[in-house]
């Protein structure tokens, strides 16, 4: 996983609530068996029109946001399914880090597996650096995870906080199966106990 | 000490699948069921491959294939190269590594949420996990079971436990008793309207009260498969008689004496007295009706005596921009009664409304009655087994006799990814659990609804209210 430690980018506003992963990538295109390539199907339905031809008026068509790498949005942002196409076909675009005033769950984990970083801020804190957003190629914002602050194009400070466990993990791009692997005398440990705790516990074959 | 402390349900289980706690309330989990279908796992599978890593514990993982499978002349394969090469990419995965797998033709294949408790294989107590939101089901046996992404596929299949932080306990209760006509579905949705699409978030939900004890077990794995359109990843329900009953004799599930150990233990789970939830939300149960939603998120949900709800009366700006957005994807205009509104498209099936309770919900509105005109109808069984079984029942010829479509089991138009889309502008009673823009097809139109208000909208051709036709 690539680490994520400062990022300065353009950033994109998107200001909606409740964006949905099949908002985020539609079902059909989840017919992958890679995890690269999805990125011309971020946000499908709201980017290009029923003969596929791009709508100017949504912001990921704009200049410059064709490359910005981080996206405002508003609450719940991710919700729907568990599907990890949504991280991934946001990565392939190129956003890195997104920032919204809540995020479901299990969208919120799937972005720290991916090297995506998201913050959560006010809603008020939200609206401003949309305003900032909308400035264009001249306004890029910056993330910066070692220090845990956003800093607006005016120079502010905005501070965010991340758990640490999560944080050290990102900063440091590891690999959080590796990371168990090296566990495993635990989970052996843990598997023998509830062996006879549990022995009826049924396997499966099928 | 933690021992005198109460502890709910979602506490004993988490305690007792806690393999190591790490740094900031991080736990190592130990995961004791492993569901897998086609569309989450290539890309975990890919992974294990590229690390030289192998499966730790197939004898805990179950495969299926369902969202992408054909729900008509499967004998036929899959004609639609990309799905086909998911399915054809899990059968290949699960030869390599060694898991057990229910192939399409096998009768015990069906929808991955309807197989686990069906089978035997998702029991109390225990942590399952899938690569899918709806995972929430399983929580109707007093199981933790959650949706998880493709990274945390590849991590429970190597190393049988994934890296979690214990959620926050919520406590939903529904007292009284549901008034006729109202079924688990109803129950569901009345909660999300309640607590919105986020309302759960960072929660596990356990559902109580009278309500909740008096459903069968097909009512509480409806209304467990919604916690997630709640915003809660998991949701749960105390074991008890109903849950021992419905688990003796299943395939995979402990047999004899070892069923008897099995249920004194599960006896242990239900929450103490006094156990402490973070949040609790409380319904009556009496003033439940049959619910649909008119708009393009769970929340947007009503009672069917209601009418389309109107953005002007609302304060809220962006509140008010984004009910007009629903009303113009959904075509209905502010004020229209519910019950005015024709659908082209009835669709009786998915995780939530596909079990052999529903279909004889759905079947008794059916019963001597007749599809409308222009109106296609589907009923999709929740599995092979469902579907034998509603064979063997009359269902499937009391369907076909009404003109509804019997089809093979599967995700199906739940999410559209198989051949049974709807076409844009369409207009589809559903009883799934989603009803976000595009769900059911590019350009489809969703209203979520029980088994017995998708077949009234059947037969009449309008969202009808169940109550007027029995
Ligand atoms: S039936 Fe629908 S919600 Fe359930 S697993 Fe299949 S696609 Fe997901």
């Amino acid at each position: 996983m690539q680490p994520f430690t400062e990022l300065t980018a353009v950033a994109a506003p998107l200001p909606l609530a409740n964006v949905d992963t099949d908002k985020i990538i539609p079902a059909r295109f989840l017919k992958t068996i890679k995890r690269s390539g999805l990125g011309k199907s971020l946000f499908a339905g709201l980017r290009y029109d029923d003969q596929g031809g791009e709508r100017p008026e949504f912001v990921l068509n704009q200049e410059p946001f064709r490359g910005a790498e981080i996206l405002i949005a508003h609450e719940n942002f991710g919700c729907g399914s568990s599907r990890e196409h949504a991280p991934w076909a946001l990565l392939d675009f190129g956003i890195r880090c997104v920032i919204a005033p809540s995020f479901a769950d299990i969208f919120h984990g799937n972005c720290f597996k991916n090297g995506i970083l998201p913050v959560v801020q006010p809603r008020s804190v939200c609206d401003q650096l949309m305003e900032d957003a909308r400035l264009g190629a001249n306004a890029r914002i910056t993330v910066d995870l070692g220090r845990q602050v956003i800093v607006r194009p005016s120079g502010e400070e905005i501070p965010f906080s991340i758990d640490p466990f999560r944080r050290h993990m990102l900063l440091h791009g590891l690999d959080e199966i590796g990371q168990t692997m090296q566990r495993t005398a635990a989970i052996d440990t843990y598997e023998a106990a509830r062996m006879s705790a549990k022995p009826w516990m049924p396997t499966i074959s099928a | 000490m933690s021992a005198i402390r109460p502890r709910t349900l979602f506490d004993k289980i988490w305690d007792d699948h806690v393999v190591e706690r790490l740094e900031d309330e991080t736990c190592l989990l130990y995961i004791d069921r492993h569901l897998v279908h086609e569309v989450t796992s290539p890309q975990a599978f890919e992974g294990l491959r590229m690390s030289g890593r192998r499966v730790r514990a197939p004898q805990a993982t179950i495969a299926v294939v369902d969202h992408n499978v054909p729900t008509s002349d499967r004998r036929q394969g899959i004609k639609e190269p990309e799905s086909r090469l998911q399915v054809e990419t899990l059968e290949e995965n699960v030869a390599e590594f060694g898991v057990p797998f229910f192939p399409v033709l096998d009768p015990r294949q069906g929808i991955v949420h309807i197989i686990g408790p069906e089978q035997g294989i998702s029991l109390p107590g225990m942590t399952i996990v899938c690569g899918d939101s709806h995972t929430s089901t399983h929580g109707a046996l007093g199981a933790l079971a959650f949706g998880i992404g493709t990274s945390e596929v590849e991590h429970v299949l190597a190393t049988q436990t994934l890296l979690q932080k214990p959620a926050k306990n919520m406590l939903v209760e529904v007292n009284g008793t549901l008034p006729p006509g109202c079924t688990a579905k109803d129950v569901v949705l009345a909660i999300i309207g309640k607590i919105g699409t986020a309302g759960g978030n960072g929660h596990v939900i356990e559902y109580a009260g009278s309500v909740i004890r008096a459903l069968d077990m097909a009512g509480r794995l409806t209304v467990c498969n919604m916690s997630i359109e709640g915003g809660a990843r998991a949701g749960l329900i105390a074991p008890d008689q109903t849950t021992f009953d419905y688990i003796e004799g299943r395939p995979y599930a402990p047999k004899g004496e070892d069923f008897d150990r099995a249920v004194a233990y599960w006896k242990t789970l239900p929450s103490d007295p006094g156990a402490h939830y973070d949040t609790i939300v409380r319904l009556d149960g009496s003033e439940i009706a049959p619910m649909v939603t008119w708009g393009t998120s769970p929340e947007a949900v009503l009672p069917i005596t209601g009418a389309v709800p109107d953005p002007a009366e609302v304060e809220d700006e962006a509140t008010r921009a984004q009910m007009q957005r629903m009303l113009d994807y959904m075509g209905l205009t502010a004020g229209t009664k519910l019950t005015d509104i024709p659908v082209d498209v009835v669709f009786v099936g998915s995780c939530t409304n596909a079990r052999i309770e529903d279909l004889r919900a759905a079947a008794a509105v059916a019963r001597g009655r007749k599809v409308a005109a222009n109106v296609r109808a589907l009923i999709v069984p929740g599995s092979g087994l469902v579907k034998l079984q509603a064979e063997a029942e009359g269902l499937a010829q009391i369907f076909l006799d009404a003109g509804f479509e019997w089809r093979e089991p599967g995700c199906s138009m739940c999410l559209a990814m198989n051949p049974d889309k709807l076409m844009p502008g369409q207009r589809c009673a559903s009883t799934s659990n989603r009803n976000f823009e595009g769900r059911q097809g590019q350009g489809g139109r969703t209203h979520l609804v029980s088994p017995a208000m998708a077949a009234a909208a059947a037969v009449t051709g309008h969202l009808t209210d169940i109550r007027e036709l029995v």
